[in-house]
């Protein structure tokens, strides 16, 4: 429904400061970074052209579509179930879920990465479990891999992967399932057949959420990755800051922007903004 | 077309149930017979809903059995019940179409293809929905969706239809015709009905029976005009309408039942030997009391004042106070209802003795 003309206005001075920090903060200097692909190091469509004809700025393009296509089938299908017992569980298991969701909120991405490598690290503690009980004689290569990002990368987004699902399934009207159950539906049928196609529109806000996270993420895949599958955020860097290619670095941000953006616009198309959280 | 045999025969024994200390339901015995339809029947919190999810399996009572043509079912889960259910704002499956909705129950069954086609396509024709079949139930009338769930809930034959209150979002013409349309399919299956609703002339219009609840108790079971004409007690004869109730003094039994004192005259009542004891409540409703200029010594009647008058289009309803101060809700033809008011003092009120009943004195 449309407020009154005051009504507007009032959220417009409400939203302002917010605006106006994106502007100055982020879609000013972004027009920055479009003005230098334009014209770093000579004008013209040359770094667009070298995007198409680089074999390994293409090869890091579709390994981070692959990571990210893997990283959301991993992360909404992980918080598909996490959800269910957060949403539909006993109060103790609730409880549980909550805080499996919330802590890893409170620890940072550098804390949480350097954990994983801990842990999967060919001296990490997994590793000198599996060999301690002889199940294997040759450490697993757990790490500095796309196996380790994608691990890494996964265990970050679940818990903005929820909040899509918790939504559509707490909008969800009991009594459909119950129909199914009385109809003479088992339990698992119930649930497959009724209860995950009623939670599509979660399910797609979920998916897209991660996968547009994923594009962009730098930290995790380049303390997991060892530079052995770096993604296209890592390769910007690299070519700005050791480089120094600013050209083609602008150039591949904005091609990275656009994408995430048309993704963005497809993504409300299917999906009102209040249902994401 | 289903056979009339296959509806079945529902007998609930001492069923009691407990939310934490709230008693929902207490020691209830009801038999549902072969093919009828039954209203339970009672305001919200009355125990009507709890027992019909008993029924359906969707609520484990506390204690008590429940048996389905003599088969014990307490502990049968709702998926292994025979039960088809009609829910308050219908629950159809949104991302289903019509066809789908109403072929749920058949796939579940593991029906074959051809069959499962033939009878939707039945169900879709008797309950008037062809060419909606491929539509989603957004994009379906309140009306439509409700015979959407009614053919869904139909189509597997079950041996018991369940409706919890599946009227109460339509407004009130549609409310009437799909009350009709019901009536019709129940007599087309034969199948056994139990019907939850809060609105009384919604049961005394379409059951067989009615099952008045109040606080979790069974309070009656009877026909409509058992229960309109001779309420087991107070409650039930307020809820299924508007109600005069007179103290009445000295009840005696008498030629035909008993006699009394109302407002200082003798009144004739019919009544069970167990009602008369001394001081009771004598209960006619509005619309068997009648305004007359006189009453004669051997006739039902006590002098009022009218005070107040409600046009209602077809009749009058009219307020008047008594001698001794009792109010009184009659209703009567217009043009008698403006002669009272006009008059401005009193006239008689006068009803034929088998429409007075007595009802426990405190009537509870």
């Amino acid at each position: 429904m449309r407020g009154t003309l005051s009504d507007r206005m009032g959220a417009a001075l409400l939203m302002a400061p917010l605006l106006l920090f994106l502007i100055l903060a982020y879609a000013w200097p972004f027009l920055g970074v479009v003005k230098w692909s334009f014209t770093l190091p000579t004008p013209g469509l040359g770094q667009y052209h070298a995007l198409l004809t680089d074999e390994l700025v293409q090869s890091v393009f579709i390994r981070t579509l692959r990571i990210a296509a893997i990283v959301t089938l991993v992360s909404v299908t992980a918080a598909y179930a996490i959800t269910v017992v957060w949403v539909r569980g006993s109060p103790v298991q609730r409880v549980l879920a909550e805080f499996c969701i919330l802590v890893p909120f409170w620890i940072s991405v550098l804390t949480r990465a350097f954990g994983w490598v801990a842990l999967l690290s060919n001296r990490g503690l997994i590793n000198t479990w599996l060999q301690s009980i002889g199940f294997i004689s040759e450490p697993l290569t757990l790490v500095r891999n796309e196996f380790g990002v994608i691990v890494g990368m996964s265990h970050f987004l679940i818990p903005f992967a929820v909040f899509p699902l918790a939504s559509a399934m707490r909008s969800l009207d009991e009594r459909v399932l119950l129909a199914a159950r009385g109809l003479g539906s088992s339990r698992m049928r119930t649930f497959w057949t009724v209860f995950v196609p009623m939670t599509r529109s979660g399910i797609i806000g979920s998916a897209m959420i991660t996968f547009v996270f994923s594009l962009g993420f730098f930290v995790t895949p380049a303390i997991l990755g060892g530079g052995r599958s770096v993604m296209i955020a890592e390769l910007i860097y690299l070519r700005i800051f050791q480089s120094p290619d600013w050209g083609l670095g602008a150039a591949i941000s904005v091609v990275l922007v656009v994408f995430v953006g048309a993704l963005m616009a497809l993504l409300f198309r299917y999906v009102k903004p209040k249902q994401l959280v | 077309m289903q056979q009339p045999g296959r509806a079945a025969e529902i007998k609930a024994n001492g069923i009691g149930k407990s939310f934490g200390s709230f008693r929902a339901l207490d020691n209830l015995s009801l038999d549902i017979g072969r093919g009828e339809f039954l209203t339970l029947l009672g305001p919200s919190g009355s125990g009507k809903t709890t027992f019909l999810m008993i029924l359906a399996g969707f609520v484990q009572p506390s204690e008590g059995r429940l048996f389905s043509d003599g088969v014990d079912i307490t502990d049968r889960p709702a998926e292994q019940r025979a039960a088809g259910m009609v829910f308050q704002g219908y629950a159809l499956f949104p991302h289903m179409s019509v066809e789908q909705n109403i072929a749920f129950p058949l796939k579940v069954r593991k029906k074959s293809a051809s069959e499962i086609k033939k009878r939707v396509g039945e169900m879709v024709e008797r309950v008037g929905l062809k060419g909606h079949e491929k539509k989603l139930p957004a994009q379906l009338s309140g009306g439509q969706q409700q015979r959407v769930a009614l053919a869904r809930a139909l189509v597997f034959e079950p041996g018991v239809l369940l409706l919890d209150e599946p009227f109460s979002a339509l407004d009130k013409s549609l409310r009437g015709q799909m009350q009709a349309e019901m009536k019709r399919l129940h007599q087309e299956t034969g199948t056994t009905f139990v019907f939850v609703t809060h609105d009384q002339s919604e049961a005394l219009a379409l059951s067989s029976r009615v099952a008045i609840f109040n606080h979790g108790k069974l309070l009656q079971v009877g026909r409509p005009d058992e229960v309109y004409d001779r309420p087991a007690n107070r409650f039930v004869a307020e809820f299924l309408g508007e109600i005069n109730m007179l103290p009445v003094k000295g009840v005696k039994p008498a030629d035909n039942g008993a006699t009394g004192l109302c407002e200082d005259r003798a009144v004739n009542m019919r009544c069970k030997a167990e009602a008369i004891k001394g001081d009771a409540i004598l209960a006619i409703r509005p619309e068997d009391m009648s305004i007359a200029p006189e009453a004669s010594a051997n006739q039902n009647g006590i002098a009022a004042t009218a005070v107040a008058s409600t046009y209602l289009g077809a009749a009058t309803k009219l307020d008047l106070t008594t001698r001794q101060g009792a109010r009184v809700t009659v209703s009567v033809p217009n043009e008698v209802a403006a002669a009272a008011l006009s008059k401005g003092n009193s006239v008689w009120l006068t009803w034929p003795a088998e429409k007075g009943f007595l009802l426990p004195d405190g009537g509870q």
